[in-house]
């Protein structure tokens, strides 16, 4: 399958949302809603819940299930005060001393008149700064679309996954291609040269391994992204704070490939 | 480190001397630049203030010869052979001179020390990619182990994305050091200058303790066209300028370049011991 058919695929409305997975991972579930700042924005999920028998936040972004839904949620462009829930609850977690799951699905952060005034560039960016140090483990699992900086918002994490098919990019295929060819029909080969497939994440270290999708026995899929993010954060529980914090901040300080003084290094 | 780096500034001075004519893209009459130099590259004749490269930059607020700079060979690499990037680093490197998008390094200001990076805009427009993130990345870690301030003089088109997923990767490493310093109880202040957009502001460019921007600047996440695109508003005149983040909330001061000297100076002075 290309990079573009992946695309497509992850952007296809029968595909399990955000919420769909929150119900097929997490038990006895209370949902909690706002930033505490402005308001409750409705495309990012978030609260606690069960992990197997481990209590955890889970943030989710959820592109919504139906026309309306999509309407919402601003097809899972969450607003600068979504990134502020989020980082509430991350805070809360941390206070509370339990795992913070994220899931990620987003064309990218909501581009708009709003957006900016309320700081959109300035809430991601707090979010990178806080999830970095975060003292509590956290893992991020791109289940669609990864979108740019309104993905990387929700995944400064100690683990990256993707699905089989999700997608992570820098820039939207479809922007990339009316910047380089001015033709947003180019969309297929810009995904190419972006390289934004699971295995190329893996490759660039940017992702730690691939979850396989089973969207026919969806509840076994589930049972099993489970049992993988429960072996984790049993190991990452392990690790005092200090040390997860330096192993998350090495994991993102090795990334980069550059020459110097003519040799390349990465 | 040091040893490399004293190496090559007995090899390379940081600014040339040679004097040649710059032209200010709002009324099209040229100036020298040692003049420009002297006068905030402000167009003489309409007043425009001229975007500046990053050396001049760092050249027009730093103590007489107390720059030293950083990691001077490291550039970019087209690792995925993306359309077009080769051409672009090649046309860059030719027209500006510099190996990279940011120079970074050590200065001191007043008296006071500080390490400094400063963005140039006629590199590939500033983005980041993986060459401008482990610049910046070293320069926090050099100032952590130093105990010294970070000034940052940000602009830039965002993530460069001829270089994919380890740009956005480099908004997160940048983050990481930005946060270590912060957390040994370090300053960092950054100056906004036009454009800051995209990633550049989703990270860095809003991390600082105190955030200073140039007047009429352009900041912003999202670029205009494509929110008027998706969204069909029409957007106000000062939409993204620097004035409208300080209305919002988002800036400290909108500081002309006239008076940036005297106020970097004394916020570095309010945070720190003088060296000399």
């Amino acid at each position: 399958m290309t990079a573009y058919e992946k695309l497509k695929m992850v952007r296809a409305l029968d595909r399990p949302k955000g919420s769909d997975f929150v119900e097929g991972l997490f038990t006895d579930r209370v949902a909690l809603c706002g930033d505490r700042r402005y308001a409750d924005d409705p495309a990012i999920v978030g609260g606690i819940g069960y992990l197997g028998d481990q209590v955890v936040t889970y943030i989710a972004i959820d592109k919504g299930r139906d026309m309306a839904e999509c309407m919402q949620k601003h097809f899972g462009c969450p607003m600068p005060e979504g990134y502020r829930k989020a980082l509430r609850l991350m805070k809360q977690a941390e206070k509370f001393k339990r795992p913070v799951i994220c899931l990620v699905d987003t064309l990218g952060a909501y581009p708009g008149a709003e957006g900016e005034e309320r700081g959109q560039g300035q809430a991601i960016a707090e979010n990178l700064v806080e999830m970095i140090g975060l003292k509590t483990p956290v893992i991020s699992v791109v289940i669609g679309e990864g979108g740019s900086g309104g993905a990387l918002a929700l995944a400064v994490a100690d683990r990256v996954y993707m699905l089989e098919n999700a997608v992570y990019s820098v820039i939207t295929p479809d922007g990339c291609a009316s910047i380089i060819w001015k033709d947003a029909s180019r969309v297929h080969d810009a995904a190419e040269c972006l390289h934004i497939t699971a295995q190329d994440m893996v490759d660039f270290g940017v992702a730690e391994d691939i979850i396989p999708e089973n969207f026919e026995d969806f509840p076994q899929m589930c049972e099993n992204m489970k049992t993988r993010l429960l072996q984790d954060l049993q190991g990452l529980k392990k690790l005092s704070v200090s040390h997860l914090l330096d192993e998350r901040y090495n994991r993102f300080r090795k990334i980069g490939i550059y020459e110097e003084n003519g040799k390349v290094k990465q | 480190m040091f040893k490399r780096f004293f190496n090559r500034l007995l090899k390379r001075q940081p600014f040339p001397e040679k004097d040649f004519d710059v032209v200010c893209p709002a009324c099209k009459q040229a100036s020298s630049h040692l003049s420009l130099l002297n006068s905030n590259y402000i167009c003489p004749d309409c007043g425009a203030y001229i975007r500046i490269p990053a050396r001049d930059r760092i050249r027009m607020l730093a103590d007489a010869d107390s720059f030293s700079e950083f990691d001077a060979d490291l550039t970019s690499k087209d690792f995925l052979q993306f359309p077009g990037y080769q051409e672009k680093l090649d046309k860059a490197r030719e027209s500006t001179g510099e190996a990279s998008a940011v120079v970074t390094g050590v200065m001191r200001m007043g008296g006071m020390e500080c390490a400094v990076f400063a963005m140039d805009s006629r590199f590939v427009m500033a983005s980041m990619g993986s060459a401008v993130g482990e610049k910046i990345t070293r320069l926090f870690e050099y100032a952590l182990k130093m105990h010294l301030p970070v000034l940052g003089i940000t602009c830039s088109g965002g993530a460069r994305m001829q270089e994919g997923i380890v740009s956005l990767m480099q908004m997160a490493k940048c983050s990481g050091a930005v946060r270590r310093h912060s957390d040994a109880g370090l300053l960092y202040l950054v100056l906004l200058t036009d454009p800051t957009t995209g990633g550049m502001t989703a990270s860095i460019a809003m991390e600082g303790d105190i955030t200073l921007a140039e007047p009429k600047t352009l900041v912003g996440f999202a670029g205009r066209r494509v929110i008027e695109q998706t969204t069909g508003a029409e957007l106000p005149q000062d939409f993204q300028t620097s004035e409208f983040l300080l209305t919002h909330g988002f800036v400290d001061m909108v500081l002309p370049r006239e008076k940036q000297k005297e106020t970097i100076t004394l916020i570095l002075k309010q945070h720190g011991k003088e060296t000399v």
